[in-house]
């Protein structure tokens, strides 16, 4: 700060070191800022494996539920998460991918898409209970699925539907519109345009957006008890329509019994949790960089 | 691409259940099981250990039974049971007059059977000195919805003029019930200014670091953190009682101990796996219960639920 020359080329005033402080401060706020997020990770890690490493093993993943702590495992919630992530990236990938499509490819401008779009974006802020009561109504009660994986599957994904939406059409809009000019321009149709050029370029937007989506439905709670996911199953899923379980439940069940050595398996189980959402982002990441190759 | 990699984890999942079940099956013919079916439970998180490790017993000798138990709560409980959705619901109270009336209007017929007792504790910091022993009539003015206490000297002059503060459970839960019904004479009345939390850790973390907080929880949650926690004797009439394995067992830790309840579907009973399973927990639960942290009943009590499940089955 000291001695250096204005850009004018005269010495340095007092207005001018004291811009020069504001910056300085602001870059030290900011810096400290970004640190709180990093260090609030860095202590819940620690924490989390300093309790959870010695019940982090093999065992674990092999082993139900069970009253004792030392026996006890996850693998009928790690199942149900794998099976509810699989079935919501199946419904609501599609769906979500198509509707982003029309309002960004397809739609008129009018007042009919201002609103939808509206309520596209209300809805990724509704809380996650709320989707919880529909799904218990509409899934459970009116289409008779009753407590089951597609009841909590399909749930899931009217939850994440609007936020792969949303981040499918940004993908879709950065695409550059001299690409869609050039396309028409050599023949091609609207079909062609968007399935050959506008897809796969704006695919790698869309695989992220999806997969944070995904993150989000695969550590929800609420909404699933609503569905009636269960606390204590020794059994793995076979088919639509059994109960199940999932992972974040079966942490909030350890976690609030009295013994300790439940809390240490609860530690071991968000580890457990941990991994799964790290291989599903070391997933997205691999399939964006394979999209980019392509290209 | 996503879809493929999640279609194709679904269908490794579904290999790897079917070899699962492939293997286990002629074990459980070996052992001459044949009972198979699905048992669907819900309801009290209190007694959700109880449930689960009935569950895990009885699935050792019946695999090819699948059990099912959910926490909803005793009121969630009640209305998936009175809606026909379960064969049996746990309950950390009686039922209720209108969900008695739902179950009747459904046409469900039900048996209510005590399996457990469970004793509440009134908890202060270790550091307290002066607490031994509440009467009930104080505990209500301290908890009454409409109290002026504040301070420990506004329950006994004697005591000293500091802040008590409060915590216990939030209002989902059933313990919440039980102690507002037994110590303010109506189910959910409660002063509403104190430390809520429907997890019961989270009250004993702030009760063992608050030399003046007074709290309620589940005894067991008293018996795992003994040592960061000073329990409070009870006066219900009959002296000052602390909760201990004999006194809520033999009921002389009065009024603070609650029995736990199943309540069982008629109908359900028809199916041999769900029959099995209740008269699996009758006899059992002499031996299970207290692991969980709760309080068996006597056997002849046991005998009285067993007589109960007869004079339904015609067995």
């Amino acid at each position: 700060m000291s001695g250096s020359a204005s850009p004018l080329g005269g010495t340095p005033s007092a207005n001018d070191r004291r811009r020069r402080l504001f910056g300085s401060i602001f870059a030290i706020t900011c810096g400290a800022a970004t640190l709180v997020g990093v260090l609030a990770l860095v202590v819940l890690l620690a924490d989390v494996l300093r309790d959870g490493l010695p019940r982090f093993d093999w065992a674990l993943l092999t082993n139900f539920a069970s009253r004792f702590p030392e026996r006890a495992g996850v693998k009928a919630a790690l199942a149900g998460s794998i099976w509810i992530l699989g079935l919501t990236a199946l419904f609501a990938f599609p769906v979500s991918v198509a509707a982003a499509i029309y309002l960004e490819e397809y739609a008129p401008r009018n007042r009919w898409t201002r609103l939808i779009q509206l309520n596209i974006a209300n809805l990724a802020g509704v809380p996650s209970i709320v989707y919880g009561m529909l799904g218990l109504a509409v899934f459970v009660r009116a289409l008779g699925f009753d407590r089951s994986i597609i009841a909590g599957a399909l749930t899931l994904s009217i939850l994440i539907l609007p936020v792969i939406i949303i981040a499918s059409q940004e993908a879709v809009r950065a695409v550059p519109d001299s690409i869609r000019q050039a396309a028409y321009g050599l023949g091609a149709t609207r079909w062609q345009v968007v399935s050959s050029q506008v897809l796969p370029m704006a695919m790698p937007g869309i695989l992220t957006g999806t997969i944070l989506a995904l993150s989000r439905a695969v550590g929800e709670t609420a909404p699933l008890i609503m569905v009636g996911a269960v606390g204590f199953i020794a059994f793995t899923p076979t088919g639509l329509g059994d109960p199940f379980t999932v992972l974040p439940l079966q942490i909030y069940n350890w976690i609030s019994r009295p013994q300790a050595d439940f809390q240490q398996i609860a530690a071991a189980g968000i580890l457990v949790l941990l991994s799964l959402l790290m291989a599903m982002n070391a997933a997205a990441i691999l399939l964006r960089n394979r999209y980019q190759k392509d290209r | 691409m996503i879809l493929r990699t999640h279609t194709r984890l679904g269908t490794l999942t579904s290999a790897l259940l079917i070899a699962a079940c492939g293997g286990g099956e002629p074990g459980a013919d070996f052992a001459g099981e044949t009972l198979a079916g699905e048992v669907l439970i819900d309801g009290s998180s209190t007694v959700f250990p109880i449930a689960e490790a009935i569950a895990e017993e009885f699935q050792i000798n019946h695999p090819r039974v699948r059990v099912s138990v959910g926490f909803s709560g005793s009121g969630g409980g009640f209305e998936r049971f009175c809606n026909d959705e379960l064969d049996l619901t746990n309950a950390s109270r009686p039922i209720k007059d209108s969900e008695r009336e739902a179950c009747a209007s459904a046409g469900i017929e039900f048996t209510e059977l005590p399996v457990a007792w469970d004793g509440l504790s009134v908890i202060v910091n270790p550091a307290n000195e002066f607490v031994q022993c509440l009467t009930v009539a104080e505990l209500n003015r301290v908890w009454a919805p409409d109290t002026r206490v504040t301070t420990w000297r506004d329950v006994r002059a004697e005591w000293p003029d500091e802040e008590i503060d409060l915590y216990g459970p939030g209002t989902d839960s059933g313990t919440f019930d039980y102690f507002t019904e037994t110590v303010n004479g109506e189910s959910g009345a409660s002063r509403a200014d104190y430390q809520a939390s429907e997890d019961d850790n989270i009250l004993v973390q702030g009760v063992a670091g608050d030399q003046y907080a007074l709290g309620y929880l589940g005894y067991a949650y008293f018996v795992e953190n003994s040592d960061k926690l000073k329990i409070v004797a009870i006066d219900g009439g009959n002296g000052c009682v602390a909760p201990a394995d004999e006194t809520i067992a033999d009921g002389s830790y009065s009024p603070l101990s609650r029995p736990l309840f199943i309540y069982v579907k008629h109908s359900a009973l028809d199916r041999p796996e769900v029959k099995a399973y209740v008269e699996f927990l009758v006899e059992n639960a002499q031996d299970v219960v207290p692991a969980t942290g709760y309080h068996a009943l006597t056997p002849e009590e046991y005998a009285e639920d067993m007589a109960k499940l007869s004079a339904v089955t015609g067995a």
